[in-house]
């Protein structure tokens, strides 16, 4: 069977942007293939910076002749469905079949779809896939119409066998497919044939290419080793480095060189994001010290002074760069030994956070007082935490901040210990941003929590506040990763925290200061203030009245001003509910159990709800948890039935002196223990014994079934029996919604 | 002055540069013999050699371009009076616009990096995405910054959209920073000790005996002096003039042929640009005024390309008139 080999040869596509390209190749040229009818045994994509490679083996030679029936009206219905049946199928009246069918005679179209031979399928699947190309950022260039993510140059398609190669004939906008390629750009530069996978790959390497970006990974790596290990150190090691770097070169070289005795006092992660931001350079440590003392850079060629020149030139630029750190490092440590940390940062009044939340300094001042406020549920001291709050964002007025904004926190962390502040303030600086991913580990130390709550919590409410939350794919602010934050925080350090009462104050105080500094005729419609014809902005204004003033803070008072708050508070709950199930899927809580848990009281506490959803999964695991969902759900359904039927609610109480079997008798007995014993475990938030308890229900409610008729003819036992039914149902929903979940 | 030599890779080769006009006159001579036309600066105050007519304006319309020159650029953010080794508030870039692209633009500009003595055999040149976009201009196109052994040395760009219009066809920019990539040839680390001229003249001058003077007095010009009334309400006048040219009627009464006033318009947006620079050095432009000057400037330069797309070396045609116009931006 042939083997297909293709070759999209351009200009330089950009490192981030090629393992993706080679999976979407692989993918768009095989599922054409395979939907015209193509088979085929493997694929492989490769690339290098110039190239996207398609390696494909064992593809069927020609696509099978597929035999289709329709069947059409029948042969007395009107012309026009007959005619729209002839067009729908491009067929003449002569050629369809007549067949028998239980109504009459029936027009049947068959149609033969004859087998295709492979390379013009090929052909047409690879020019859709060219002209279709997903890229995320593509371009036009000279005077085509063609896009690509950079010029395209030429087009390898070729078809093995057997029998020999053949090109597979192909021509997009002037781009005609051969069966050539070219090798390195400043190594082997000229243009080569080739006559199969085999031959390609091994003349590329010929040729200074390494085809496979997994195999240039690998080179780059033990050659960044082993020129460390010869000196007595380690690469820090780096992985999205090394596939971006792998995608810079087709031919790597590691080098190695040292880093300048001047620059060694700099903070290790300064020299890191430094060479690894401007310049792709690996970071080499002294296993010894733990200091960065070098580095390796990767070239793409080989030259005859054995890289020294490209070494020499690397270094310069390095030392620029490593200067201008240096610079750095200094100036804003002389502002902070000068002013503090909180001097430095006094510049953060003159820089927006949002238009409609003010000034990063007004939004520091929230923080503080929300951090305090919180201090004390994480175990926190409220000064300190306060004294926190007021520091961990100075560094976004430092100098490199400014240079390298990923380096913020922990720039903080650095000038807060050189001004002497207590560590818990320096560890806030670099953790409160914490967690940043899901993967990111959860702060412990409660400063840090307490301030990385506050500025989470204080984001959140504000964009809830000004109706700014993230829809479908955009969260510009980053607010479903802040939400997921708090709730990792919460249930990390298994803090107790009614989630409303935090907010609800929050969104209120936004709200309303916001209103209060917006326009002022709306403050002069909430008074009898009276505005001058002359009056300016800036000028101060004479109250001739009282202004009804509304406690920001206020939550309960505000409402009554601003009824959408609370809708703004719910929503703002539900938000952080749809988080919450996201994050337990993930823990393999299933979405029944959280529904069920979260539509109970004190869904605002993510911790209890946690726990009472890890106790009914644990639950509905045991056969009696299954069983018992079923005994439920029947009481429910029957209950539910004729209480709409009956138009009552039978919630008065069953009285055990109309128990007639013993099966009910037992079950009254059964559901008296349960209740004895449930309530209290529900008062303890012993969750998992209060389902113990309710699990005993199981064996009498099946066997009650069993023997009992609900719908007795004797009024009297019915009313009775729906009214037991209706004390299973609250004894059941009293420890979780069991209404929502399945099975 | 540094004395280079020992360390200098280039001065291997006997044909090595050795000042910072023998790599200029080496670009042009280059560009030269690869046809282009070579052009003097354009003579108003730009941020970068983009700004060019010959290459703002020239890169819209169909009708073939090749042109190359020295522009000198104002950034007064960058003044260090003199002091900072690799910063300037004035400095030159080298420039190259051709359309449409030609097929082998990045073999004729690596053919250039040769001309100017870096020997391509010992160096590691490396073409790493950046894609450009002017706020300003609005324009944008896709590309790469070329490193030589880890350093930027150009900006290379193929032209998507300018002025709000596509390209078609697409124009391929180059933009070499001259004396970064002198300094680099020439083994220099300080610009201000860079040779001008050929350091054997009877008179060799330093880019500090040019300019170092001249970046005291503008950094504090640029920093302290300008006067932020006069430039806003210069900045207010060029808007208005922009504006006002563009709004004549494009047959002249007085010639009786058919004139529309792009250029003269463009003068008056790049005058726009450039002290709209002046006041975001001077600091008196917030950070939300900003995003809104950046607006206004970028208003102008569409209505110019507007403008110079309805002129016959934007493509304009008695023909053209009649038929839509196809070549704005769908999006």
């Amino acid at each position: 069977m042939p083997d297909l080999l293709i070759e999209l040869f351009s200009e330089e596509i950009p490192a981030r942007m090629q393992g993706t390209a080679r999976e979407t190749l692989r993918k768009m040229v095989t599922d054409g293939l395979v939907e015209a009818g193509l088979i085929y045994a493997h694929a492989a994509a490769f690339s290098t910076p110039r190239r996207l490679t398609l390696a494909i083996e064992g593809l069927t030679a020609e696509s099978p002749t597929l035999r289709e029936e329709r069947k059409g009206p029948q042969t007395t219905a009107p012309e026009k469905a007959i005619e729209g049946f002839l067009r729908s199928t491009g067929l003449t009246r002569d050629q369809l079949e007549i067949r028998d069918d239980k109504k009459g005679q029936v027009y049947f179209a068959v149609v033969t779809r004859p087998g295709r031979q492979a390379p013009g399928i090929i052909a047409e699947v690879l020019e859709k896939t060219i002209r279709t190309f997903p890229w995320p950022k593509s371009m036009r260039w000279g005077a085509g119409s063609l896009r690509w993510v950079r010029p395209l140059h030429g087009i390898l398609c070729l078809l093995t066998s057997e029998a020999g190669a053949e090109v597979v004939p192909l021509d997009i906008d002037g781009i005609r497919a051969g069966n050539t390629t070219r090798g390195h750009r400043f190594m082997a530069p000229d243009e080569f044939s080739v006559t199969s996978f085999e031959d390609y790959a091994a003349k590329l390497k010929s040729a200074k290419v390494v085809l496979d970006s997994a195999e240039r990974e690998e080179i780059i790596w033990n050659e960044a080793k082993t020129l460390a290990f010869a000196r007595g150190l380690e690469v820090v090691e780096d992985r999205g480095l090394l596939t971006e770097v792998a995608g810079l070169v087709e031919w790597p070289v590691a080098l190695m060189g040292d880093i300048a005795e001047d620059f060694l006092a700099l903070p290790p992660e300064v020299l890191q994001t430094s060479m690894k931001e401007h310049q792709k350079f690996f970071s080499v440590r002294n296993p010894a010290t733990g200091r960065i003392e070098g580095f390796v850079t990767v070239a793409n060629r080989e030259t005859a002074d054995n890289g020294a020149t490209i070494l020499k030139g690397n270094l310069k630029v390095l030392s620029a760069r490593l200067s201008d750190a240096k610079f750095f490092w200094e100036h804003d440590l002389r502002v902070v030994r000068t002013e503090g940390l909180e001097g430095m940062g006094a510049g953060l009044a003159h820089v927006t956070f949002h238009n409609k939340l003010g000034s990063q300094a007004e939004r520091i001042a929230r923080i503080e007082a929300l951090a305090r406020e919180i201090a004390p549920l994480t175990g926190a001291a409220p000064d300190l935490a306060a004294q926190a709050a007021r520091v961990v964002k100075s560094d976004l007025r430092s100098a490199m901040v400014g240079e390298f904004p990923e380096l913020q926190g922990l720039m903080g962390s650095y000038y807060a210990r050189a001004e002497g502040l207590p560590d818990a303030v320096a560890d806030a600086c670099k953790g409160h941003y914490s967690p940043l991913g899901p993967s990111d580990e959860v702060p412990t130390d409660p400063v840090t929590v307490a301030v990385a709550l506050a500025d989470k919590i204080d984001t959140l409410t504000g964009f809830w506040a000004i109706d700014e939350k993230p829809t479908g794919s955009k969260d510009p602010f980053a607010l479903r990763r802040a939400a997921l934050g708090v709730i990792r925080l919460v249930l990390g350090n298994g803090l107790r925290v009614k989630l409303a009462d935090v907010f609800a104050p929050r969104i209120s105080a936004h709200v309303v200061n916001r209103y209060y500094s917006g326009k002022l005729d709306v403050l002069s419609a909430l008074s009898d203030l009276q505005i001058p014809e002359d009056f300016k902005e800036g000028a101060e204004l004479q109250f001739s009245g009282s202004v009804k003033a509304i406690d920001p803070d206020d939550y309960a008072s505000a409402v009554e001003h601003f009824p959408d708050l609370a809708d703004k508070l719910q929503d703002l709950l539900s938000f952080f509910h749809d988080r919450l199930k996201v994050f337990l899927k993930e823990q393999n809580i299933p979405y029944d159990v959280i529904d069920a848990v979260l539509s109970m009281p004190g869904a605002d506490d993510l911790t209890l709800v946690v726990k009472r959803a890890e106790a009914l999964t644990a639950f509905l695991k045991t056969d009696d948890g299954t069983n018992l969902i079923q005994g439920f759900k029947r009481a429910n359904n029957i209950l539910t039935q004729a209480e709409e039927k009956d138009g009552v609610e039978y919630s008065f109480g069953a009285d055990p002196k109309f128990a007639d079997t013993a099966e009910e008798k037992a079950l009254f007995a059964a559901l008296d223990r349960a209740e004895a014993a449930i309530a209290p475990a529900m008062q303890a938030e012993d969750f998992a014994a209060a389902m113990a308890a309710m699990a005993a229900l199981r064996a009498p409610i099946d066997a009650f079934f069993t023997a009992v008729q609900i719908n007795a003819d004797n009024q009297i036992l019915r009313r009775n029996r729906l009214n037991l039914l209706s004390r299973i149902r609250q004894i059941c929903l009293s420890v979780a919604d069991l209404t929502k979940v399945e099975g | 002055m540094s004395n280079p030599a020992p360390t200098n890779p280039a001065t291997s080769n006997p044909a090595a540069p050795r000042s910072f006009q023998d790599i200029i006159l080496r670009l042009m001579n280059y560009w030269a013999s690869k046809g282009c036309a070579i052009l003097q600066p354009y003579d108003m105050e730009v941020g970068a050699g983009t700004f060019h007519p010959a290459t703002t304006l020239r890169s819209l319309g169909s009708t073939p371009w090749a042109a190359a020159y020295v522009q000198p650029s104002r950034r007064p953010t960058d003044g260090r009076y003199g002091e900072n080794p690799n910063r300037l508030q004035h400095y030159y870039q080298y420039q190259v616009l051709i359309k449409p692209s030609p097929a082998n633009l990045q073999e004729l500009y690596l053919g250039s990096l040769a001309a100017i003595g870096i020997d391509l055999a010992l160096h590691d040149i490396r073409f790493v995405e950046d894609d450009w976009e002017s706020p300003t201009l609005g324009a944008w196109g896709l590309g790469w910054e070329v490193w030589c052994d880890g350093m930027e040395v150009s900006q290379f760009t193929y032209f998507q959209q300018v002025g709000g219009h596509d390209c078609k066809p697409v124009s391929g920019e180059l933009t070499y920073g001259l004396e970064r990539l002198a300094m680099y040839v020439l083994g220099v680390d300080h610009v201000m000790n860079m040779p001008f001229n050929d350091p054997e003249a009877p008179i060799p001058l330093t880019y500090g005996d040019v300019f170092r003077q001249a970046e005291e007095q503008y950094s504090r010009y640029n920093f302290d002096a300008a006067d932020t009334e006069i430039l806003l309400r210069h900045f207010e006048d060029a808007e208005k003039e922009c504006e006002h040219l563009l709004s004549f009627p494009a047959e002249d009464p007085n010639s009786g042929k058919r004139i529309v006033m792009a250029q003269p318009a463009y003068d008056q947006c790049i005058k726009a640009s450039h002290l709209f620079n002046l006041l975001d050095a001077r600091g008196v432009i917030s950070v939300t005024e900003r995003q809104a000057y950046i607006g206004r400037v970028r208003a102008l330069a569409k209505k110019c390309a507007d403008a110079f797309v309805q002129t016959p070396a934007g493509g304009w045609t008695p023909d053209t008139s009649k038929a839509p116009d196809t070549s704005k931006a769908e999006n």
